[in-house]
């Protein structure tokens, strides 16, 4: 077996070993769009979107310690801001998006402060009565488009653009957020994650490295909230809904949590199938977590976790 | 003085609702996030019994109470056992599980279950009929809400301190491994909180229920109420549990006299995040301030 970290590059072999599931992954999902008709397309960009928010679910809970029940409060952040900034300013999206993003993340990790500072479970609860709370405050208070929400905003140009927008954030932020844990502040967020007590006694302060985890993942999270607004022409209540919270999550339990590559796919995976089953209703919501308690009941560590670990597995004899 | 009596009733609803989750949480430190799911099940159960199958309605208050117990013990034994100890995987399957419960209930289509859409289930109150105090109008289902809250408060605290299973929940919650070296044992007692907390929740639905229809997005609003009152109160602290749900049941009563019902969610928000900066452990929480912040 080989082992995981240390490699000596030999031979072309080798290196094409190493490099093929990379290229394989970043090949395979710009060339996606090329061979999907249409109707795929438009899912295309939907699944674009929950893996954003499952790479995010991922970055947080394995990296860095924090459950976040509240996806949809990031992409309820991020899509408001980009669309009233475009309904009631009038700039074009492709200025509003990258706006958005940065002010969202702003506004929830500003959000999300005051549980930095405690336990975990605080930061699961709190980011799970976010959205809600959104939801009651803008239906009460009947701010922002209230019930009804807003409609004709400003569509991005063309649906090459919408896919390969996505696509390429997800390529990005996937391969960004892999350097990120490697560095010296990943080293520090899986500390926090592990023991933080021993974090706090090196003298590192436990709640800024939080919050810039959750600033980071934030971004991602605003991003995908951003581009679905003008993705749809549309925003409304429907922003907040708990649909945003629970796929990414179960995309993460099933692809593997940890392999930051295995929420992505989930995502891809989960999207589809539930494309598939819209004529149910509401059963694709049940379907989705009982496929999480599934997996975390009978194989918790995931699919790319599995498949991660066979194919470093893989022995071949070579001629001396 | 409505403010006075309906705050009372507020507050007896809120502490009803978090009682359950107190228990769980302070015995087994593991967050039923299914708690409002369950209360929104026992709803339904109870309609389901009363309206299709015909049955007395207070045996069907029971039968529903027993399933609420079981379901409580069936997630702890099935799910919840293999993933003791990991805090992320207990939150996640908590949350499916209510979603699987909730989202379950509203499913349309499916071998003839029709789905329970809609604002037309609704239980009938125990006594019809009102009564008035001090001049202010008063329904005998709020009257019972606050003697069966007071009842309840008292028989669980008869249970937790004179019955040897109660002290062994007090015991567990108290230090895990002192009370497993006594010989109590850890998983047999999580299973009898979940299942308490959740006939807990059940009963609070029954009771509750009557005042209004019964919805299934009802479920999450429970839930957040219930974490609302533990995070002021402190995770786990029961006392601290009622004591927070006298503090919001008032204060949201107030402000709904006073400034409209609309800034209800404004006002409970505000309260939790006013209570994470500047007591995070809850006002009468048990963690020490230095663990409490990390």
């Amino acid at each position: 077996m080989r082992t995981e970290g240390l490699y000596a590059l030999s031979s072309w072999a080798e290196m094409a070993y190493l490099l093929m599931p990379r290229t394989v992954l970043i090949l395979g999902l710009l060339l996606l769009p090329l061979i999907l008709d249409m109707y795929w397309q438009r899912v295309l960009c939907t699944a674009g979107i929950y893996a954003m928010l499952a790479l995010a679910f991922d970055f947080l809970a394995s990296y860095v310690g924090l459950v976040c029940l509240g996806g949809a409060l990031f992409i309820g952040a991020g899509g408001y801001i980009s669309g009233l900034l475009n309904a009631y300013l009038g700039w074009p999206p492709l200025l509003c998006i990258p706006i958005a993003t940065l002010a969202g993340a702003v506004i929830s990790t500003f959000v999300l402060l005051p549980c930095l500072r405690l336990r975990g479970i605080y930061f699961a609860i709190v980011s799970f009565m976010f959205p809600l709370f959104a939801v009651y405050i803008i239906v009460a208070l009947n701010v922002f488009g209230g019930t009804e929400g807003i409609s004709a905003l400003a569509i991005l140009p063309n649906i090459w653009v919408e896919q390969y927008l996505i696509l390429g954030m997800i390529v990005v932020s996937l391969f960004a957020i892999r350097r990120l844990v490697n560095e010296d502040i990943g080293l520090i967020l899986r500390g926090i994650k592990d023991n933080d007590q021993a974090v706090r006694a090196s003298g590192i302060s436990i709640t800024a490295y939080k919050t810039k985890a959750v600033f980071i993942a934030s971004l991602m999270g605003c991003f995908g909230g951003a581009y679905l607004s003008h993705l749809y022409g549309w925003l409304g209540l429907s922003l907040f809904a708990m649909d945003f919270s629970i796929l990414p999550i179960a995309a993460c339990v099933m692809g593997g949590m940890g392999s930051l590559v295995g929420p992505v796919l989930g995502a891809f995976i989960l999207t589809p199938m539930s494309e598939a089953l819209r004529g149910f209703g509401q059963l694709r919501v049940v379907l989705y977590c009982l496929i999480l308690i599934g997996f975390m009941v009978y194989k918790p560590e995931g699919l790319m976790n599995y498949i991660e670990r066979k194919y470093h597995q893989f022995e071949h004899w070579e001629e001396v | 003085m409505d403010i006075l009596i309906y705050g009372t009733v507020n507050s007896v609803i809120f502490s009803f609702i978090a009682v359950g989750f107190t228990l769980v949480y302070g015995v087994s430190r593991i967050p039923n996030f299914a708690h409002g799911s369950i209360y929104v099940l026992v709803g339904f159960l109870t309609w389901s019994f009363v309206n299709d199958l015909k049955i007395n309605y207070a045996l069907a208050i029971l039968l529903s109470l027993i399933i609420a117990a079981m379901i409580g013990l069936i997630i702890y034994r099935f799910i919840l056992i293999r993933l003791r100890g990991m805090p992320t995987s207990e939150i996640i399957s908590s949350f499916a599980i209510s979603l699987i419960i909730l989202e379950g209930l509203r499913m349309q289509g499916i071998a003839g279950f029709k789905g329970f859409i809609g604002p037309f289930y609704i239980l009938h109150p125990f006594i019809e009929g009102k009564l008035t105090i001090f001049g202010v109008l008063v329904d005998y289902q709020r009257l019972i809400i606050i003697g069966a809250g007071l009842a309840i408060v008292a028989m669980l605290w008869l249970f937790t301190h004179h019955t040897k299973m109660g002290l062994s929940l007090r015991a567990i919650a108290q230090d895990e491994r002192a009370a497993m070296m006594l010989g109590v044992n850890s998983d047999r007692t999580a299973m009898i909180s979940l299942s308490i907390g959740s006939a807990l929740a059940g009963l609070a639905a029954v009771m509750i229920l009557p005042l209004g229809c019964i919805t299934a997005e009802m479920g999450y609003k429970v839930l957040i109420y219930a974490l609302a009152v533990c995070i002021i109160g402190g995770l786990g602290s029961w006392a601290g549990a009622i004591l927070a749900s006298f503090v919001i049941g008032f204060a949201m009563k107030i402000s709904t006299v006073f400034f409209g019902a609309v800034w209800e969610s404004v006002v409970l928000v505000g309260t939790i995040i006013l209570i994470l900066l500047f007591r995070p452990s809850g006002l009468l929480g048990k963690q020490k301030e230095l663990e409490e912040r990390v």
